[in-house]
């Protein structure tokens, strides 16, 4: 098994990142690397750079050094439209849904990147409350379905790297176990998966790996199969 | 036929020219409101543009004889071009600053703009004739009236029509929507937002050009004759609001009618009423009648 594991395309390679919002420092070198299929956290306290991590690597934020490779790609020097053309999905915190569009327009929105993205009736058929408020304005959509709102609508455009920050947010426990499904879903199917989650017990059984961030640097790496034994560690870092 | 004392030829008569000016308000109006949805810029040039678009068809007539339904189409492409040359060289640069940037630079382009043809052209009007096809007019019992007026009209609320659908029912108009809204975010999910907005700039001051066209035959072609009409035109895109392309075309062609009947009852009012509606919306609805509450 582990011999396959090596042999696997590296999605996402993050090398050195550093990143600034105007004078400050906020990311302080990161280096990351997902391999295909993997499903890995960001893990940490509020104000740690775990959305400023997902968003560099989107190109969204103001100053980046650093590198970092899609694919085998270098995508620092491209703009964010670019970045996702080349196959990426973007969840961003917020949700981002559009109060000017309808469900169904939220949903098309994002243009087809590659081949192999979910049909309509498919994502209709994963997300059946999305079927039936498709012509609601997308903000009159509760936060639950917002949230899968904006999951289902880059499943749509074929991305492989998936890029999810915060997607249990705020949302009730029904909600948050079918997001878990839906993840585990995503995952059987060969999704490379970057999570930036702050629901610990969430994260804990998807994840084949979990960065713990601080301050904007990765302080530690804990596999899947070390999590008993680092599980005080952890309780600690995050102050769970 | 008499209606209130005024004969019903003056009355249909008048309220035919208020939708004609009103047309002229709902076109310009709607450029002016999808353009400051999307790029946030307050585009004083809109007026010149509209006049450009005029001498368009003026200059293409006098030198290459092209007729009217050629100006049409030329005459916007033209300017549209000339908008997308604008917004690359200059505007894309304002974004991130205050309103007031662009407002200050689409002064200037007026400035400039209308200093040349006063140069080149004079203060004083060319005239420029209606289409041979245009001509003469219909009697339909209640009043007499000039095909070219109706013609006017029926262009005007075909392409009001034409670019709220655009705008509401098709996925472009989705795309132009969300962009307005939240921009990086549109280019998060793959959109070429830049190269959307450069075209949007384009296609809202083409609108203008098209209605400078319409309305060559009318008024005299002049460099004064977009400084004439901006005035108005913003005051109604106040009173209309930014929110709703729909809001601006119902704004536009009502204020043009509430014109009109201004002219018939008080005509030393009519300079004035759009203002007066104007200061009384912004009393009880700052954010205009179809503008989205704070």
């Amino acid at each position: 098994m582990s011999g396959a594991f090596e042999t696997r395309t590296e999605m996402l390679r993050i090398t050195d990142l550093h990143a600034f919002y105007g004078e400050s420092h906020v990311l302080h070198g990161i280096d990351l690397r997902v391999k295909e299929g993997e499903l890995v956290t960001l893990l940490g306290r509020n104000g740690s750079g775990r959305s400023t991590t997902l968003k560099s690597v989107m190109g969204l934020v103001g100053r980046r050094t650093g590198s970092v490779m899609f694919d085998g790609r270098e995508v620092t020097t491209l703009a964010p439209h670019r970045i996702t053309r080349l196959g990426i999905g973007y969840c961003p915190e917020e949700r981002g849904i559009f109060s000017g569009l309808t469900t169904e327009e939220n949903l098309m929105l994002p243009p087809e990147v590659k081949g192999g993205g979910m049909s309509i009736e498919e994502i209709y058929a994963v997300f059946p409350n999305l079927y039936e408020r498709r012509t609601s304005p997308g903000t009159r959509l509760s936060g639950g379905e917002q949230q899968m709102l904006a999951m289902a609508r880059i499943l749509r455009t074929g991305a492989r790297l998936l890029l999810l920050d915060e997607i249990t947010e705020g949302l009730a426990p029904v909600i948050v176990k079918k997001l878990g499904e839906v993840i585990r879903l995503l995952k059987s199917r060969g999704y490379t998966i970057v999570l930036v989650e702050q629901n610990f017990r969430f994260a804990a059984p998807l994840a084949d790996r979990h960065f713990v961030l601080e301050h904007g640097r990765i302080v530690a790496t804990v596999q899947k199969d070390e999590l008993a034994a680092k599980t005080e560690m952890l309780h600690e870092l995050l102050g769970v | 036929m008499d209606i209130f004392g005024i004969s019903s030829q003056a009355l249909f008569g008048q309220l035919l020219l208020g939708l004609v000016n009103g047309s002229f308000y709902a076109i310009l109006s709607l450029g002016l409101a999808v353009i400051f949805g999307l790029l946030n810029i307050i585009n004083f040039s809109h007026g010149t543009l509209y006049m450009f678009g005029a001498f368009v068809a003026l200059l293409g007539l006098n030198h290459l004889g092209m007729n009217y339904w050629v100006a049409l189409v030329v005459a916007p492409a033209v300017v549209g071009l000339l908008g997308v040359v604008i917004e690359r060289s200059m505007l894309k640069r304002l974004y991130q600053l205050d309103h007031l940037y662009g407002l200050l630079l689409t002064f200037g382009l007026v400035l400039i703009g209308e200093g040349i043809f006063r140069y080149f052209f004079g203060v004083s009007g060319a005239s420029y004739a209606v289409p041979e096809s245009l001509r003469g007019g219909v009697d339909l019992g209640f009043m007499f009236m000039p095909l070219y007026r109706g013609w006017v009209v029926a262009a005007a609320l075909v392409v009001c029509f034409v670019t709220w659908w655009v705008i509401e029912r098709t996925p472009l108009g989705a795309t132009l929507r969300a962009a307005t809204e939240k921009p990086l975010l549109v280019q998060a999910l793959g959109i070429n937002v830049p190269v959307l907005v450069t075209t949007t700039f384009g296609a809202g001051v083409a609108l203008a050009a098209f209605a400078g066209v319409l309305a060559a035959p009318i008024v005299q072609v002049s460099p004064g004759m977009g400084a004439n009409l901006i005035i108005v035109v913003f005051a109604v895109v106040v009173i209309g609001g930014m929110g709703s392309i729909a809001g601006s075309i119902v704004t536009g062609l009502g204020l043009g009618l509430i014109e009109g009947l201004t002219k018939l009852v008080y005509p030393a009012g009519s300079a004035v009423v759009i203002f007066v509606v104007m200061i009384i919306v912004l009393l009880f609805r700052p954010a205009g009648l179809f503008g989205k509450q704070a």
